[in-house]
């Protein structure tokens, strides 16, 4: 393989899968801590209608449509959740599935119904994925790193994902104590005047703008798996909020970058013929980190402990 | 396409597997567990792909279904033991351990899926269906089998119904009774699993959890009790299969999990604004029938008192007419909102109205007494109690009184017959 190759090939949508897992890992902390987990499931579903109903007012596969349809189908979602929580009288995860496998099948019609399916909105990158898709043709060598014509011509799905990142990195940066307050104590969050339903509403707004970003590329699967795989793993092994949820970021964008290698390049590169699907191989990683935390921490639970001498 | 045989039997498998689901869901949300069909139906993606290349490398027809669904049942049982397994250290919760085996295990399978279709034979063949569920491709003997499953499944939970009932309500109560609830959990476990790998090819794993929950959370809006709740949920379940079955066969373009789930959802949605004690609309209904006699009561109470400051009694010979105006003033209301209500109490026949001045009618008159009555009885208890002054004690009871009934407010009066006089003065409010 050449240079030139895996620039064209491999960088982007490698770019792709650092970003979506980076951003996802970042998210997922707060989530896992807050025992909210299946809010990343249940929005990641739940965009699908926004995103086929914003294609088909528009008749394009322009981009911001389609984020606003997510984002207005996201917030609908995380709405009605809340409101079948209260009114059914259920526990949040079966409000939150009742709620995104509806909105779910609602897309599903509205693929057949508005014939999306037949122009380019392709089913199989909402279900499995499509990293492989994204590539950069006008990438002539490494100097085309530097030519912004050149880079201009990146795959649109890396613009939007490393805007997303940037604004999103911002607000967690700026509701750092906050957002470590809600994690942890929300009822004294809320007692020193914190308003945490703001902030709840904030993180969730935050986690639907992660799932629309990252959907496109990677698939409704992957950002699941990216918003909880690695933030558990980090939670089993520290107790530090810093130590979580920047490691949960960057444990994220390594597990994006180690699992396309896996998929696609490394095999190739060994001179075998098949190529896996990136986003699988990358989410099968994120399950097996998990495990391979849960053995880290028994083994560490069984090894002798310094005994404390007193006096 | 017409109502032939082959829609007939995928009506029926359909219905079938809507009925086991309705019931197996409905102990599998009052369990709290109805989430693990959803890490059941995602972690066979990878049992299916395996097992069809298992049988594809054996040369066999790897489009059989009983081999796949044998694949996902082992899959998802493996699934379930993860979500335990991680559970057990108690440092990930039940949220957080069913997402990330139904996403980790689902990528496994796109990846296995991926590395399928490089297979020289054609193993992946049939395998998309098991991804959002097709039912049109349900032949006489799948039928068969959803039919034996659902009664299966039926069987067994009449067959553990008590103990089943008292883990979902009184697992302590369980216990002292000697019945082990890690047991019946495990039954019931067993049960999500074989339900939500039945339903594979009818709606599809990513939607099958819907199957479970949407009926059974309809059925808890319309009723408290379990035998209704199993009934409701089973027969919704089981019409929702049917009716999304037939959708799809009439536009066969329709996914056919979709449309089954989307029924679920439209009676779900149904539920939850009609139903008569939980849903929405009747809730709003009764609200805004409470704020209204409330008010009502209101203007009734400042005609009476009116009359009564100014040295009358209704039905006396002092008996006269009151302006609107004043009793506006006495409510703290706006001139306009007093006369709509003067035009809504007119309506009713408890106040005749001419000239911006209104009267109380004999029954205006006697609702007016009850609420006179009422509010006094309140105040002057309250007083009695010395739980506030004057002034508190009247904003206080036009809070309480209205729920307040006649033989309650004869029991808080130290004379039961009369009326007692207004412990402050009538008028203006300030």
């Amino acid at each position: 393989m050449t240079a030139v190759d895996f620039l064209r090939l491999d960088l982007p949508a490698m770019l792709a899968a650092i970003l979506a897992c980076g951003l996802c890992g970042l998210l997922g902390s707060f989530l896992v801590l807050r025992r909210d987990s299946l809010l990343g499931d249940a929005l990641s579903h739940a965009v699908l209608p926004g995103i086929i109903a914003g294609f088909a007012i528009t008749g394009a596969r322009a981009g911001l449509p389609m984020l606003l349809g997510a984002l207005a189908a996201a917030l609908a979602g995380v709405f009605l959740i809340s409101l079948v929580r209260r009114v059914a009288r259920l526990e949040s995860g079966a409000a939150a599935g009742a709620v995104f496998t509806s909105f779910f099948a609602l897309g599903l019609m509205l693929i057949e119904a508005t014939g999306a399916r037949s122009v380019d909105l392709d089913l199989d990158c909402v279900l499995f994925g499509q990293l492989e898709s994204l590539v950069w043709l006008e990438a002539q060598g490494f100097a085309s790193l530097l030519d912004p014509a050149a880079l201009a011509a990146l795959p649109r799905q890396i613009f939007l994902l490393a805007a997303v990142s940037i604004v999103l990195a911002g607000v967690v940066a700026l509701l750092w104590r906050p957002l470590h307050l809600l994690c942890f104590d929300p009822d004294y969050a809320a007692a020193i005047g914190l308003p945490a339903r703001g902030l709840e509403l904030a993180l969730n707004l935050m986690v639907a703008a992660a799932a629309v970003a990252a959907f496109e590329a990677v698939g409704s699967i992957l950002v699941v798996a990216m918003l909880v795989c690695p933030a558990a793993a980090i939670r089993l092994l520290t107790d530090s909020y810093r130590a979580q949820v920047l490691g949960g970021a960057a444990f994220g964008a390594a597990l994006g970058a180690v699992g396309y290698a896996l998929a696609g390049p490394l095999p190739a590169a060994f001179g075998q013929a098949f190529a896996l699907n990136a986003a699988g191989v990358i989410g099968t990683l994120g399950g097996f980190t998990v495990a391979g935390a849960m053995l880290l921490r028994q083994w560490r639970s069984a090894a002798p402990k310094p005994v404390a001498i007193s006096g | 396409m017409s109502f032939g045989y082959n829609t007939l039997v995928v009506l029926a498998g359909c219905a079938l597997l809507g009925l086991a689901c309705g019931t197996v869901g409905a102990f599998a949300l009052l369990r709290g567990r109805a989430l693990m069909a959803d890490a059941v139906g995602h972690a066979a993606l990878p049992g299916v792909v395996l097992a069809a290349m298992l049988v594809a490398s054996f040369g066999g027809n790897p489009r059989a279904l009983p081999p796949l669904l044998a694949g996902a049942l082992v899959a998802g049982v493996l699934g379930v033991l993860a979500v335990q397994a991680l559970t057990r250290g108690r440092r990930i919760r039940e949220d957080a351990a069913i997402a990330i085996v139904l996403s980790s295990f689902y990528a496994l399978g796109v990846a296995l899926l991926s590395y399928v279709q490089t297979m020289p034979q054609a193993a992946q063949a049939g395998l998309g269906k098991f991804i959002l569920g097709q039912a049109a491709g349900m032949r006489a003997e799948d039928a068969l089998w959803a039919g034996g499953i659902a009664a299966f499944c039926v069987l067994i939970c009449l067959a553990l119904f008590q103990r089943l009932r008292a883990a979902c309500f009184d697992p302590d109560y369980a216990r002292v009774m000697g019945l082990s609830v890690a047991r019946t959990d495990l039954a019931l476990l067993g049960l999500i699993v074989i339900v939500a790998v039945a339903g594979l090819q009818a709606v599809g794993l990513v939607l099958v959890v819907a199957l479970l929950i949407l009926p059974s959370a309809t059925a808890r809006l319309l009723t408290h009790r379990l035998p209704v709740l199993l009934l409701v949920s089973a027969s919704l379940g089981a019409l929702a299969g049917a009716l999304g079955a037939a959708a799809s066969a009439f536009q066969p373009e329709w996914p056919t999990g979709a449309a089954v789930v989307l029924v679920g959802a439209i009676f779900f949605t149904l539920a939850l604004l009609l139903a008569p004690e939980r849903g929405l609309l009747p809730e709003a209904w009764r609200r805004t029938r409470r704020r209204i006699a409330a008010t009502e009561s209101h203007f009734l109470r400042a005609a009476w008192e009116a009359q009564e400051a100014a040295g009358a009694g209704p039905g006396t010979a002092g008996d006269r007419w009151t302006p609107i105006a004043a009793l506006a003033a006495a409510r703290g209301w706006s001139e306009p909102h007093a006369a709509r209500l003067a035009l809504w109490l007119g309506l009713r026949g408890l106040v005749a109205r001419a000239d911006g001045e209104i009267h109380l009618t004999p029954r205006g008159a006697a609702a007016a007494r009850r609420a006179v009555r009422a509010h006094r009885a309140v105040e002057h208890h309250l007083l009695g109690l010395g739980a506030t002054d004057i002034a508190g004690a009247d904003r206080l009871a036009d809070l309480v009184e209205h729920g307040l009934p006649a033989e309650m407010a004869t029991r808080l009066l130290a004379e039961p017959s009369s009326l007692p006089a207004s412990p402050h003065a009538l008028g203006p409010r300030p």
